[in-house]
This record gives structure tokens, sequence and C-alpha cells, in this order.
């Protein structure tokens, strides 16, 4: 009975290697595909800031069109 | 400049330049590996940015030569335009260096020094509201602003060439050697500097369109 306890205890003992022979999970998706992704997320920001100010300049001009339109 | 040419010409290269900055091949580096395409959106913006506020520049001399308002909404409106660019190219900088550099702001002087560049354009910027007087702030904002440029030149491309630097063409090698840019990247990096030029260019002459439609309707 000890032994087979023993055994056991050894035998879960070595499971923690196992994992990190596996690799730890980790939230590295960004540094995965030779960190393609860090591109991405750039080109996302200077569209994203581009395209927002867009808007901002396109409302100002609707505004400006609004009113000359009353006061015409 | 009111042709539709040139800014389909813009669309074209900025196109291209994202196009080809995501499919043609890059040198294998270690630590960079594909982040070295970030080249093709990072430099791009802070060389608009250096498009813009040279424009700015020259109506700033102009208005001292000629005295004419509408000299001083264009130089207004391209620093307005030139800060936009140089935000997204701090901010898609320190995302690169966060995978790269291992933080996103690690006090470099590359980082520091346009950080303080940009101030100095804000400052710019409201220094104007501050006065009231038209022709006193033109005049002001004109002189301010011819000896913004130079600084912001040295501030972000010779300073952080005279110390240890992080950012590559800095800390002693000058250009873009470190990068091992070839004729592959040459290609794409180019056609994106004159692109996002264009595109900038185009912005500012919009915002300069409206501004002077908001100017006449004020004094009518």
């Amino acid at each position: 009975m000890k032994k087979i306890f023993f055994s056991l205890i050894l035998m879960i003992a070595t499971l923690q290697l196992f994992a990190q022979d596996n690799g730890v999970e980790m939230a590295d998706s960004l540094r995965s595909n030779g960190k393609i992704y860090v591109v991405v997320i750039c080109i996302v920001i200077i569209l994203v800031g581009l395209l927002a100010y867009l808007f901002t300049i396109d409302k100002r001009l609707k505004k400006i069109e609004k009113e000359n339109h009353n006061s015409k | 400049m009111s042709k539709t040419w040139w800014k389909v010409l813009g669309a074209i290269l900025v196109l291209y330049s994202t196009v080809g900055g995501l499919l043609i091949g890059v040198p294998r580096l270690a630590i960079l590996n594909e982040t070295i395409r970030n080249l093709y959106f990072h430099v791009p913006m802070w060389f608009a940015m250096i498009t813009l506020f040279s424009i700015s520049v020259f109506y700033s001399i102009m208005f001292l030569l000629k005295g004419e308002e509408s000299y001083d909404t264009r130089a207004v409106e391209s620093v307005n335009v030139g800060v936009v660019f140089s935000i997204l190219g701090l901010i898609t900088g320190s995302l690169w260096a966060k995978y790269t550099w291992g933080q996103f702001w690690s006090f470099d002087v590359k980082q520091n020094f346009s950080a303080i560049a940009i101030l100095l354009y804000f400052a710019y910027l409201i220094l104007r509201n501050a006065i009231d007087e038209e022709q006193k702030r033109a005049k002001i904002s004109a002189i301010y602003n011819i000896f913004a440029f130079p600084m912001m030149v040295v501030l972000i491309m010779v300073l952080p060439r005279l110390s240890d630097s992080l950012h590559p063409g800095n800390g002693g090698n000058p250009g873009f050697n470190s990068y091992d840019l070839d004729s592959r990247m040459r290609a794409v990096l180019y056609p994106a500097f004159i692109g996002w030029s264009i595109i900038g260019f185009w912005i500012y002459t919009i915002r300069f369109r409206i501004r002077s439609i908001e100017n006449k309707q004020q004094h009518n």
C-alpha cells in the first residue's frame, strides 16, 4: 500500500514537469506568427485615428453648410 | 490644387504601400520578426508630419513677408493636421516598442524628445488662442512657428543621435542601414512616404477650405 501510494505521489510530481514541457499557456497571441499582429494593430491605430479625424472634419463641414443654408 | 489626380495618386500610393507592406518579402531579423513591416506605417507618419510642418513654416514666412491673413490660416491648419500625424506616429511607435524593446514607454531619448517636440506644437496652438487681436496673433505665432520648426528637427533627428538610443538609426549610426533596408523595402517605403504626405496635404486643404468659409461667415 505504502509502495503504491509512494509511486503515485512521484507520478503526480512528474505532472508538473510535463506541464512545463508542453509550454505554459499564456495570453501571448500578439507575439505569435512572427508578431504580425503588432503590425495589424499598428495599421488599425492609424486607420481608426485618421477615420475618426475625417468624421470630425465632416461634422464641422456639415455644420457650416447648415449655417450657410440658413443665412441664405 | 483643386484637381483630383493628386488625391487619387496619394490614395493609390497608400493602398500600394499597405498591401505591398504586408505581402512583399522582408529581411528575417531576430526580435523584430514580422514587426519590421511596421516601418511602412510608423515612419511615414513622421514623414507626413515633417512635410506638413514644413508647409506651415513656408506660410508663416509668407505671412511675415506679405501680411495676408489667409497665409496665417494655412500655417495653422497644416500644424493642426501635422499634430494628428505626430500623435499617430507616437502611439504606433510605443506599441512597436512594447513588443521589441519590452515596454510601451522606456524613456528612450527618441521617445522623450519626440514627445517634447509635439508639446512645442501644442504650445503653438494654445498660444494662438491666448491672443485676441488678429494681426498680433498672426505675427507672434508666425515667429514662434519659425523658431519651433528647427527646434523640432533638432529634437527628433539630431539629439537622439548624440546619445545611446534603442531606436534604429540612432546611437552613433544614422540612417536606415541598421534595419538592413534592402531594395525590396525601399520599393515600399518611399512610395509610402510620398503617399502619406499627399494624404496629409489633402486633409490640410480640406481644413483650410472649411476655416476660410468660417472666417468669412464671422466677418459678415
